[in-house]
């Protein structure tokens, strides 16, 4: 009855038109970058454009992805991004596995628990962290941009909750009966059923990897290993090319406003790839997470 | 397969074992598999976030790269107190605590408006699309949105000082160049980013809400208003106060990756914070025991707050992680 009331429907309209507005508010940058990217240098530099390219032209995406620099660096991030995910992936789903049994199931299952309860709570610092993967020797490696982001205990707690709430205990137990181990029954069992929250989490671990930037500053001193992110960090954010070996004339291209623009988007590109499947899951993944009964 | 199965259970029958010794059996044989599964994450997490803990000790060191641990003089509480006098510490301190908390205001307040005015929303291709655009800028990384705001954000040609110059003719705003303005850009471009994702939360907790009641509410003659006064909002309450109390840990996280891909030098004063201060002071200006003491008191407040902050939703909220 009420909802049919004249104010109430003054105030659907206004949220419809409110919502709306916001729903572009949040967009609208990006495709404002994108915009100029294929904007004439000239329309860009007169502030002309809008969310619409104007004097369309793919100069600026010539330029970019001509650059041997960028091109290296979108290589760097690539690789980095599908080792660091499959490296983090199987270290998480094995301890996951075995994390999401009971603890009279699994003798020692809480020392696990506070052992990575603690690392969530507390942490060396950046310094000390430095320092360690100083006197490892990886520096300059892609280890020491993977390694050290390995294990995502926020992640641990989300996959072990999906093993717990998605795996029948009965499944499990007949496939013990029929003589399967840990082993047979965490990649016969357990992985086919959870696909679908593996490939959650799997997709938060590349957009954490391929997002991330600051590992690179600081762990990598040869500007050629940078990935993407760093890269951009260097180039675009701090405009610093004193790290890039690059000549004047490609500095000059790489800071053309079309040409940075270009770059920044691409390298949202990867994110918005994964952002659908992304999105199919992430929700029924952050309440399964986080709103335990 | 199936007569495998049948085999063994027409086994474990005649030999009538008891389906507890079955489970005793399943326990105490096969635990070592479940310890080597632990194997890679338990050895990761030991190198590289248990090894790092004892150069904790720098913190209370005067420590020397080129004299090592061995050598470095042992200081006690020295750089802590440089800490708390010294004028440049404080105030990133105060930076922090104001930048953090007021961050942390609007990333509740804001999301559960939005989640209020999106349940209201009946057609759900509109409710749909709003959520996919307001999910992103989640995902996207602050040095590609440090990027597009460098750009937008620009005194001369930056589309957000035309937009103001044509509307209202305002002069063109120093965003990234004014402390005041800096720290607004700051807290509203995170909100921004993130009020989204953090309406999830708590659109999931209003579908949860029992529908009797709000047909029930209309039957007493009670309209839209007061169905959101009295009964979504109070069902609302136990969440709310478990994102409040969790949120408590990050009072010292005023958000490094943001802050460190907006600031320069001229706003240094009211937009610097405790971690990129660490970062400048310590790995750039090689004052590594200073920046490790200054990092391990925002650790252990940090730490503080966070367990705070669980017990606090474990008592208010029945919310339990792990």
């Amino acid at each position: 009855m009420h909802y049919k009331s004249l104010p109430y429907t003054i105030f659907t309209v206004c949220n419809y038109i409110f919502l709306g507005l916001l729903g572009i508010l949040c967009i609208a940058p990006l495709v404002h970058i994108l915009a100029i990217s294929f904007s004439g240098q000239a329309a860009a530099n007169a502030n002309l454009v809008g969310l619409l390219p104007i004097d369309f032209t793919a100069d600026a995406w010539g330029k970019t992805l001509g650059n041997d620099n960028f091109i290296g660096s979108l290589w760097n991030g690539i690789s980095r991004t599908v080792l660091g995910t499959a490296i983090s992936m199987f270290c998480l789903v094995c301890a996951a596995y075995s994390l999401s049994k009971e603890d009279h199931e699994f003798k020692g299952r809480k020392f696990y628990v506070a052992f990575f309860v603690f690392i969530m709570l507390f942490n060396g610092g950046l310094i000390p962290t430095y320092i360690l993967v100083q006197n490892l020797g990886l520096i300059n490696t892609i280890w020491a941009l993977v390694l050290p982001s390995a294990i995502n205990v926020f992640n641990l707690i989300l996959l072990l909750n999906f093993f717990r709430t998605g795996v029948p205990k009965t499944l499990e137990e007949a496939a013990f009966m029929d003589g399967a181990n840990h082993f047979r029954i965490l990649f016969s069992v357990y992985l086919p059923i959870s696909l679908p929250a593996m490939a959650t989490i799997g997709l938060f671990t590349m957009v954490g990897q391929w997002n991330s930037w600051f590992d690179g500053l600081i762990y990598l001193t040869d500007a050629t290993k940078y990935p993407l992110s760093t890269f951009l960090q260097t180039v675009i954010v701090q405009q610093d090319f004193s790290q890039m070996n690059v000549n004047p004339d490609e500095v000059k291209n790489l800071s053309e406003r079309t040409v940075k623009s270009a770059q920044i988007f691409i390298g949202a590109i990867p994110i918005l790839m994964v952002y659908p499947f992304l999105q199919k899951y992430f929700v029924k993944g952050m309440v399964l997470g986080s709103v335990k009964e | 397969m199936a007569s495998n199965v049948s085999l063994k259970s027409a086994k474990t029958q005649t030999e009538a074992v008891p389906a507890i010794k079955v489970k005793q059996k399943w326990n105490m044989k096969r635990n070592w598999p479940l310890h080597v599964l632990m194997l890679p994450a338990v050895l990761l997490a030991l190198i590289f976030n248990y090894a790092p803990l004892p150069g904790i000790a720098m913190a209370f060191m005067d420590f020397k790269p080129y004299l090592g641990f061995a050598e470095s003089d042992w200081v006690g509480f020295d750089q802590f107190r440089r800490m708390i006098t010294f004028e440049d510490s404080r105030q990133v301190i105060w930076n922090t605590l104001i930048i953090a908390s007021l961050k942390i205001i609007f990333h509740i307040i804001i999301p559960i408006v939005f989640a209020l005015l999106l349940n209201e929303v009946r057609k759900m291709a509109f409710k749909r699309t709003i959520q996919t655009f307001v999910y992103l800028p989640h995902f996207l990384s602050w040095v590609i949105l440090g990027g597009i705001m460098l750009d937008m954000l620009s005194v001369d040609g930056g589309i957000i000082n035309m937009l103001l110059g044509k509307l209202f003719g305002t002069e063109p705003i120093f965003f990234l160049g004014n402390g005041d303005w800096f720290r607004f850009t700051v807290i509203a471009s995170d909100v921004w980013k993130d009020f989204g994702f953090g309406a999830v939360i708590f659109l999931a907790a209003l579908s949860g809400i029992n529908p009797d009641l709000y047909e029930a509410a209309t039957i007493d003659g009670a309209n839209r208003w007061h169905q959101v006064i009295y009964i979504t909002l109070p069902s609302l309450l136990p969440i709310t106060v478990v994102v409040a109390t969790l949120a408590l840990g990050n009072i010292l996280n005023a958000g490094f990756d943001q802050i460190f891909n907006l600031y320069n030098p001229l706003v240094y004063e009211k937009g610097d914070i405790i971690d990129t201060y660490v970062y400048r002071m310590g790995l750039l200006g090689g004052e590594f025991s200073f920046a490790t003491a200054v990092g391990l008191f925002k650790s252990i407040v940090g730490m503080i707050l966070i367990v705070t902050g669980y017990r606090l939703a474990y008592k208010f909220a029945g919310y339990r992680i792990f």
